[in-house]
Order: C-alpha cells, then sequence, then structure tokens
C-alpha cells in the first residue's frame, strides 16, 4: 500500500490505543451540583403517565414532577434531559445527566453498574393484547410474536421466563414497540400496566388489555455508583415526600391512586 | 469514576453478532441486486422509454431521493398496516432498501445512458442491431462502464444506511450492537466493535465491486 495509506492507519492505531486509556476520576456529584446550582436529570418523553410532552412541548409527567421536586429540594435549576429506555443508563454512565428518574426498575444487572434510591413510583409489568387474543399465563405466548422495548425489565424478564419459539421483537424505545402493537405487527405487548391504561384512554385501533403481569417492579432512581452523598440526599428528599404527602399528591394526579402503603 | 474496558463480555454474544453480520449482508445482496435491476428499467423509462410512463417513474424517483430512509422504512413497516399491507420487518427492510436504491441508481444509471454519444444508435442501427441489441450492447453495457464507480458508492452507502433497519426490530448488525449494549452496558465496546465490522464490510463490499467492474467491463479504457 502507498505512503498516505500506511500513515492513515498509523495514526488510526495511535488515536485508538490513546483512547482505551481509563478515564480520570470526576468530582462529587452532588458538591457539583451545589456548587453549579444546576441538575441534569433524564425523564422519558415516550412513556405516558410518567413522561410526555404536551401540544406546546414541555415535558410533562409523574417522572417530571419528581425531578421539578428534587431540584427544588435541593436549591438547584432543572435542566430536562430527555431519553429513551435503551439510553437512559448510556447517558447516566457517559455523565450526560446526575439523575435518571425514567420509571427505571431495579435488577441484578443493572445493580452493577449503576445505583438505586429508594422506590418512588408503583409498577407493574404485563402482557397486554386485543380481547380476541386468548392468552392467561406465560405459556400460552408460545409461537406469537411479543413487542417490548429493548433493554426495559420487560424485556429481561421476557427474555428469560417466555417460551422458546416465542417471538420476541425488541423496539428501540416505548414509541417503537407501541407503534407495532397498535399496527398489529405484533400480537402482544409487553409494558407496564399505567402506559397500557394510558393508551386504552385514547380508544385505540387495538385495545392493550391485561392478560397477565409479569413482575410488580417499582421505579427508582438512577445513578452513578461511588456517588455516597447524592444517593444519600435524593433518598432523604423521597422518604419526606412519602411522609408529608408531595408524593402521594403526585401519584394521583398520574396514576390516579393512592400510593401504595408498602412502597 | 475510572471506565476500564472489558471486550470480553461483548464476546460472550458472538451468536448475535454473527446473525447481525448475516443479516446485514443479505440486506446488501437482495437490495444490491434487485435495486440496480429497478434502477436500470426506471433508468431505460426515464431516458428511451414510453412517454406516458415518464411522470410515474420521476415521481417514485423524487419522492424516495427527498425523504430520509427511516421516514420510508417507518411508513412500509408501521404505516402499510393501516392500509392492510402487513409484513414481516425482514421483508419492510428488504422492500425499502430495494426501493431506496432503485431511486438512486436510476439516476446515476440515467446519466450514463445519456452521455452516450447521438452517433452510437445510428451506428448500432447501421450494423443491423435490433432495439433491443442496440440498447444493451451500445447504450446500456458502456453506460454502465462509465458510471460503475458512482454506482458502486451508492450500493456501499445504501449498506451503512442498512443500519436504520434496526428501529424495526430486524435483526442485523447494529441491532446486534444495541442489544448487547442493553445486555452488558458496555456501550463502548459493544459500538467500537460493530464499527469495526462495519469498516470491514465496506472496504470488502467496494473491493468487490471493483473486481466485478473489471470481469464484466473488461475493455475499461478509463480506470
Amino acid at each position: 500500500m502507498n505512503r498516505r495509506t500506511l500513515l492513515a492507519l498509523l495514526t488510526g492505531a495511535v488515536v485508538i490505543s490513546v483512547a482505551q486509556a481509563p478515564l480520570p476520576a470526576h468530582a462529587d456529584a452532588l458538591a457539583t451540583i451545589e456548587k453549579s446550582k444546576v441538575i441534569r436529570i433524564a425523564v422519558p418523553q415516550d412513556f405516558p403517565p410518567f413522561g410526555s410532552v404536551g401540544a406546546d412541548m414541555a415535558p410533562k409527567g409523574y417522572d417530571v414532577d419528581v425531578a421539578k421536586l428534587i431540584a427544588a429540594k435541593l436549591g438547584a435549576k432543572l435542566e430536562i434531559v430527555p431519553v429513551t429506555s435503551a439510553n437512559r443508563i448510556p447517558y447516566l454512565q457517559t455523565n450526560k445527566v446526575d439523575l435518571v428518574i425514567s420509571s427505571l426498575g431495579k435488577n441484578a444487572e443493572r445493580e452493577k453498574v449503576i445505583d438505586f434510591s429508594v422506590a418512588y413510583a408503583p409498577f407493574f409489568n404485563g402482557v397486554f393484547a386485543p380481547a380476541d387474543v386468548k392468552v392467561s399465563k406465560i405459556e400460552d405466548i408460545a409461537g406469537k410474536s411479543i413487542g417490548v422495548t429493548r433493554g426495559s425489565v420487560e424485556d429481561l424478564e421476557l427474555s428469560k421466563v417466555a417460551p422458546a419459539d416465542t417471538s420476541i421483537k425488541r423496539y428501540e424505545d416505548n414509541n417503537g414497540t407501541i407503534s407495532a402493537f397498535l399496527s398489529g405487527q405484533v400480537e402482544l405487548v409487553a409494558t407496564g400496566n399505567v402506559v397500557a391504561a394510558a393508551i386504552l384512554e385514547r380508544n385505540p385501533p387495538k385495545r392493550p388489555e391485561i392478560k397477565f403481569l409479569i413482575k410488580n417492579s417499582p421505579c427508582f432512581i438512577g445513578m452513578n455508583k461511588n456517588e455516597p452523598a447524592l444517593l444519600a440526599k435524593v433518598n432523604e428528599i423521597i422518604t419526606a415526600a412519602k411522609a408529608d404527602g408531595a408524593l402521594g399528591a403526585i401519584s394521583e394526579k398520574w396514576l390516579g391512586a393512592k400510593l401504595p402503603t408498602d412502597l | 469514576m475510572t471506565y476500564v474496558f472489558d471486550y470480553e463480555w461483548v464476546f460472550e454474544y458472538w451468536p448475535v453478532l454473527l446473525k447481525g453480520i448475516g443479516i446485514t449482508v443479505e440486506l446488501t445482496l437482495v437490495g444490491g441486486v434487485l435495486g440496480i435491476s429497478l434502477g436500470v428499467f426506471c433508468a431505460w423509462v426515464r431516458s428511451l422509454g414510453p412517454t406516458w410512463a415518464r411522470p410515474v417513474v420521476t415521481a417514485y424517483v423524487e419522492m424516495i431521493r427527498n425523504t430520509p430512509f427511516l421516514i420510508q422504512l417507518f411508513f412500509i413497516f408501521f404505516g402499510l398496516p393501516a392500509l392492510g399491507v402487513r409484513m414481516t420487518e425482514l421483508q419492510a427492510a428488504n422492500l425499502a432498501m430495494v426501493i431506496n436504491l432503485g431511486a438512486y441508481s436510476c439516476e446515476i444509471v440515467r446519466a450514463g445512458i445519456q452521455a452516450t454519444h447521438a452517433g452510437q444508435f445510428e451506428a448500432g442501427a447501421s450494423l443491423g442491431m435490433s432495439r433491443i441489441q442496440t440498447f444493451w450492447y451500445v447504450v446500456l453495457v458502456p453506460a454502465l462502464q462509465r458510471i460503475w464507480p458512482a454506482l458502486s458508492s451508492q450500493v456501499v452507502i445504501v449498506m451503512l444506511g442498512s443500519a436504520a433497519v434496526s428501529q424495526i426490530a430486524a435483526e442485523d448488525l447494529t441491532f446486534a450492537a444495541n442489544f448487547i449494549q442493553s445486555r452488558t452496558f458496555r456501550a463502548f465496546e459493544a459500538y467500537f466493535v460493530s464499527t469495526l465490522i462495519y469498516l470491514a464490510l465496506a472496504i470488502t463490499l467496494r473491493q468487490l465491486l471493483r473486481g466485478l467492474g473489471w470481469t464484466l467491463f473488461p475493455k475499461r479504457t478509463v480506470r
């Protein structure tokens, strides 16, 4: 090969090997937030009632209200960063956001890479389908197609317990999953119970009626590991909000029900 | 917080990667062959074909060239079922790629056809060649020879654009990378490996197309 190609390849190799060096550590997140008075929180935009946009393009939802509560208690300006189920943990890992409040469920694999606060919202994952699809337990979905959002708790749980000949279709975000179900590309959909309720309210062409529940997986706030000060502060704010009724009010507003006592 | 790179997790999922590579290669092959055939047909219609058909083909070409591939894909997969046309994600992906490459290659091949000197048609007729023979030997093959580098570039562009089919859950290489990232939380390793694989596939495809050009058009005067 000629000299220019060789030079290009060498430069590429050097850049790649330099990029492999471990990144330097950064300052304590809570201290940074308190000093800069800005907190960046990731919320969903495609998952009503937890996060969606109104006609005025302003984010609204359960998670958005909790984000505003935390920012107010920390005395910091809230910067909302919209994310999808697939990229919310990478956004946290690459320090694009300080907290993830995005109907995030807790499981062992996620525990290895991020930390979770105490629970702030109830959430049940289930399988939904129109009335004429006869499914009542996990074995019944054999041979059928089911849509899930990649990387969500439904995806992980379903991949563990679904029969081998189920066709699991993983979409990049909730929009894709819901579009696939509504257009009939998949027969069933696995999502949250309140999300299915929100869809039913809008009189859709295919009605996602509950067939069975997969897991009771409440929502937790996600943050990077090794941030004990931030974790303690967020837990303190959530526990106080449960005690003084602020969280209960958010639950009544968005889920139409009181907070469960065992949350 | 330090980030330590760890590639072992990525290789645990090599069946997913392999399937992704297979799907991407299949999409490129089918899309390439059928897309170029469609492109040649449309180019013929627009330059030498029946006048009544030209507005139809022009509308198709302009609509595809002036809209994003992702929107075309979503329309075929999520939109058509409302009209009763439902297909699997692989069928939708293949169809979208053929339609997309068809439109772009129509314009590329048409440029090659229109660069044919008017005297060539007369020369063919004077040798007693039928219209079909004239089109094939005198117009089309030299035209393809002329535009071969541009056409192979377009095929590689469409191959790289096939990454969009991961959005409709077609399990191509991009889907494999996303899947590995969602299970291992190792975004850098997963995407770095898939980038290298795409690079290797694109370079291989370019070389294959160059070789194909030399085999099909041995009398090329311009290399």
